[in-house]
């Protein structure tokens, strides 16, 4: 494993290795997304309270959850950056963040769009959603930072230490139903807890996170492999994919 | 189709849970096309360079 790890911190191997998934990835994530939402609209019982408006479910907690997994991956990859100097993991920091803004953005809307109905209100600043407000500032914060840098190796190195300046806002959006008196609803889903949610609404939802997880993945994954062209195209390896074409 | 119909409403929230999947629709598919301008622009970019 450790040996793949090296080889993934070479911008030429990592160019070839992630080819190498990257169709698989794709595939998975369609069929992943399109039976899940096939799934939670048509087949998920409706919710005794909220009725058939819960279906928003399917699309706001995976986007949720991966506007947080996406920016601690991100300040993952900035220590990589910053300590051992990693130079491909900051290259995927700007990417990275593209995908966490939309993220972001797509969390905030569907809740709002959720809570009209269920609370009464398109927004109320309750302690999760102003820190995953927060969190939308910060991915636009690091868009617009990278933009105004013209060297990108130096662009990379601030916005890794922009990310990490900003990591305390995510136990404070997942802790933030615990620590305040929230409108927003607790969490449902545990790492040791039994679920608090019907398993044939639970199981859609677990598909659809799956769904979004690939696509992210793969996003990223494309868009790092058009930067590491770009970057390292001085090296004779991308000399030679472009000499063959 | 009846019954299609009344899938189609949501039980009422028609509008709330359809507007919620077409953005998520929308943000998915705008960022597929974005990766590929992106992917055609450093294609192209790169070829000019290796041309010229």
């Amino acid at each position: 494993m450790w040996k793949l790890l090296y080889q993934l911190a070479s911008p030429k191997s990592f160019y070839s290795l992630s080819g190498r998934v990257t169709p698989w990835l794709s595939v998975c994530a369609l069929v992943s997304l399109v039976l899940a939402m096939v799934w939670g609209l048509v087949f998920a019982p409706a919710d005794y309270q909220q009725g058939e408006a819960f279906r928003i479910i399917y699309i706001h907690v995976p986007a949720a959850f991966l506007s947080m997994a996406l920016y601690a991956w991100m300040g993952f990859l900035a220590i990589l950056l910053l300590v051992w100097r990693i130079k491909i993991a900051g290259m995927m920091l700007h990417s990275m963040a593209q995908l966490g803004l939309a993220m972001t953005f797509l969390a905030l809307v569907t809740g709002s769009i959720w809570g009209k109905p269920m609370w009464g209100a398109w927004w109320v600043w309750d302690a999760r959603l102003t820190s995953e407000l927060v969190l939308f500032l910060l991915y636009a914060a690091i868009l617009a930072t990278y933009q105004a840098v013209k060297n990108k190796d130096d662009g990379d190195r601030i916005i890794a230490i922009l990310i990490l300046v900003g990591v305390i806002d995510l136990p404070i959006i997942h802790y933030s139903v615990y620590w305040w008196n929230t409108l927003h609803q607790g969490a449902t889903l545990s790492v040791f807890a039994k679920p608090k949610i019907a398993a044939s609404m639970l199981y859609p939802l677990l598909l659809s996170l799956l769904g979004f997880f690939l696509y992210s993945i793969w996003i990223i994954l494309e868009r790092a492999r058009s930067e590491v062209l770009l970057r390292e195209r001085k090296q004779a390896w991308v000399k030679e994919l472009f000499e063959s074409k | 189709m009846h019954s299609f119909f009344d899938w189609l409403a949501m039980g009422g929230y028609a509008q709330y849970v359809w507007s919620a999947y077409g953005l998520a629709a929308a943000v998915l598919v705008f960022n597929v096309l974005a990766l590929k301008k992106q992917k055609k622009l450093v294609r192209s970019k790169l070829q000019h360079w290796f041309k010229g």
